[in-house]
């Protein structure tokens, strides 16, 4: 991958994340937040080549610790993201309240 | 990383699923901006992942799978049975735990890659410094942010000049780095000494910082370890970390930014001043007549009963005193008698902005009965009753008039423009800001002490008798 071509995937990746959130209503922030984080956890396959290409040692302890905050990250990301988002539910019909369209 | 120049089938393979797992990212996290598909949201984006994490153990050059696995096997099972057994109150500073986490990663990868001590491209290089140093600053970040909100660490270290302190730190971590970085000293020893300043950093940066400002700072480490993680994708040649790291870090900056307006502070403000202090913070002037009104529970039941439109307003303090499966069941005793009964959510009720949806929806609350103070505000006129419990300093009306007080332009719920404002409340204390709070004192006001979810409790029984 040339310079400007990684270059033009940041710009285009950065708008991308920008226009995503731009209108997610506050009820949604902390799972967003969360299902973020998850989404960083993409870590772990830097982290996994990091440790398959080390040598020493000493590579290898900074490797292995990287694999297991990478896993911990995306793991634990996807559990508490969704352990939020299941619980989110419409009231459908059986209440006597009006129902609003989505946000 | 083009790999003996050649493009042997795993390598299109694996690019290939990167590219999907990228798609299913952002289609994930797109998903996870509306309430009605946010469910299906993350299951997407954990498909991507699954797809990328296999895909990896394909990848040309790699050994010690053993190694990889077994990393794999511990960090997976610690944070899936934390996170399993986590309570919903708790999640911020899950969340802070999880992303200091990645941030270390990141971090490890661009030492591992500077420890070889092999020279790089200057632009190579600098990206794995600053990535490195950034995933560092966010690790011991975000380790302070669990360890304050977790109750581990309860006072913020402040003294003066603390603020030229971090500066100095910072420019030489920055010094450091960009000796690496142009490889005039690649040496173990100065690789380490630039992530110990950015841990230095991080942990300097992050103690001054007081518990209520933690949601925007986790929201900020969030971003960065979104930062570091694409920079260490240029250095890896891995468009996968690339494109979700930046899509993270961009939505996560904007994302702080909301967060932060939502608080009425800016994130220089955040930063760099103490207000978010339990402790520090001092109180407003201002004169606030009357004086409160005590009701008995049995009376606010029967004007509940026979209200039209009931709005709660619930705080962190409900969901501290697990009061909200009573509050909810309270309210479907109001709906069956025809009540019409919406929660008015403020942006920062909860510790992090949608943190009371979470913990509603935990008990059960449909979301569409969840409005946020835009929505709500103006419907407060036309409420027969709002019921305050657990919220403080988010309805205190002083915020619209008061300049002395350090919450003045703070946007409100409008809850003292309904006819009866109900506050349930534990004592006369003040709320986490420390200012006092001029609605109890109004005329429409009345005070219904105790523990809340004692009193929803009481509410239930009063409903019920009418």
């Amino acid at each position: 991958m040339t310079g400007i071509v990684a270059l033009y995937i940041f710009m285009l990746a950065a708008f991308t994340g920008y226009e995503i959130i731009a209108k997610v209503p506050v009820i949604l922030h902390t799972p967003l937040m969360s299902g973020s984080n998850f989404v960083h956890g993409i870590v772990l396959v830097g982290a996994m080549v990091a440790l398959g290409q080390a040598h020493t040692t000493l590579e290898k302890t900074i490797g292995f610790i990287g694999v297991l905050l990478a896993a911990g990250n995306a793991v634990g990301g996807y559990a508490v993201t969704e352990r939020m988002l299941e619980m989110f539910k419409s009231s459908g019909a059986k209440s006597g309240q009006p129902k609003r369209g989505g946000h | 990383m083009d790999t003996l120049g050649a493009y042997f089938s795993a390598n299109a393979l694996i690019q290939a699923s990167y590219l999907l797992t990228a798609f299913l990212f952002i289609m994930g996290l797109k998903r996870m901006s509306s309430p009605v598909t946010a469910r299906s949201g993350i299951v997407w984006a954990g498909a991507g992942m699954g797809v990328a994490t296999l895909i990896t153990f394909l990848y040309p050059g790699m050994s010690n799978y053993g190694l990889i696995l077994i990393a794999i096997a511990i960090g997976s099972a610690i944070a899936w049975i934390s996170g399993r057994r986590v309570a919903m109150t708790d999640m911020p500073q899950m969340i802070a735990l999880y992303n200091g986490m990645g941030g270390g990663a990141a971090a490890a990868i661009a030492a591992v890659e500077l420890y070889k001590g092999e020279p790089l491209s200057l632009s190579i290089a600098t990206l794995a410094v600053i990535g490195g140093m950034i995933g560092a600053v966010s690790f011991s970040g975000s380790l302070i942010a669990f360890a304050k909100l977790q109750g581990l660490i309860n006072r913020s270290i402040r003294f003066s000049g603390q603020q030229i302190l971090n500066v100095l730190i910072l420019i030489a971590a920055l010094a450091l780095g960009a000796m690496v970085a142009g490889g005039y000293n690649i040496s173990a020893t100065t690789v380490t000494g630039v992530f110990a300043l950015s841990l230095l950093l991080g942990l300097a940066m992050t103690l001054p910082i007081g518990g209520a400002d933690m949601p925007v700072v986790i929201s900020l480490y969030n971003a960065l370890t979104g930062l570091a993680v694409a920079f260490e994708g240029f250095v890896l040649g891995n468009a996968a970390m690339i494109i979700a790291g930046t899509v993270v870090g961009s939505a996560g900056t904007l994302l702080t930014q909301l967060m932060a307006r939502a608080m009425n502070r800016s994130l220089g403000n955040v930063l760099f001043s103490g207000f978010g202090d339990t402790g520090g913070a001092a109180a407003g002037g201002g004169d606030i007549k009357g004086s409160m009104k005590s009701i008995e529970a049995a009376d606010v039941g029967v004007m509940m009963a026979f209200a039209q439109k009931v709005i709660v307003v619930p705080g962190y303090g409900m969901a501290v005193a697990q009061a909200q499966h009573k509050v909810w069941e309270l309210c479907q005793l109001l709906i069956d008698r025809g009540v019409m009964v919406r929660f008015a959510i403020h942006p920062v009720a909860g510790r992090m902005p949608g943190h009371m949806n979470v913990l509603l929806a935990e008990a059960g609350v449909p979301y569409d009965l969840i409005a946020d103070l835009d929505e709500i505000n103006a419907e407060f006129e036309t409420a027969d009753v709002a019921l305050i419990i657990g919220a403080n300093d988010v309805v205190n009306p002083t915020a619209r008039t008061d300049k002395s007080s350090p919450i003045y332009g703070m946007p409100i719920l409008n809850a003292d423009k309904a006819k009866n404002v109900i506050v349930i409340k534990r004592g006369q204390g003040t709320g986490f800001s420390g200012v006092e709070n001029a609605l109890f004192y109004l005329d429409n006001t009345r005070m219904l002490y105790g523990d809340g979810q004692k009193a929803a409790a009481e509410l239930i029984q009063a409903v019920k008798a009418v």
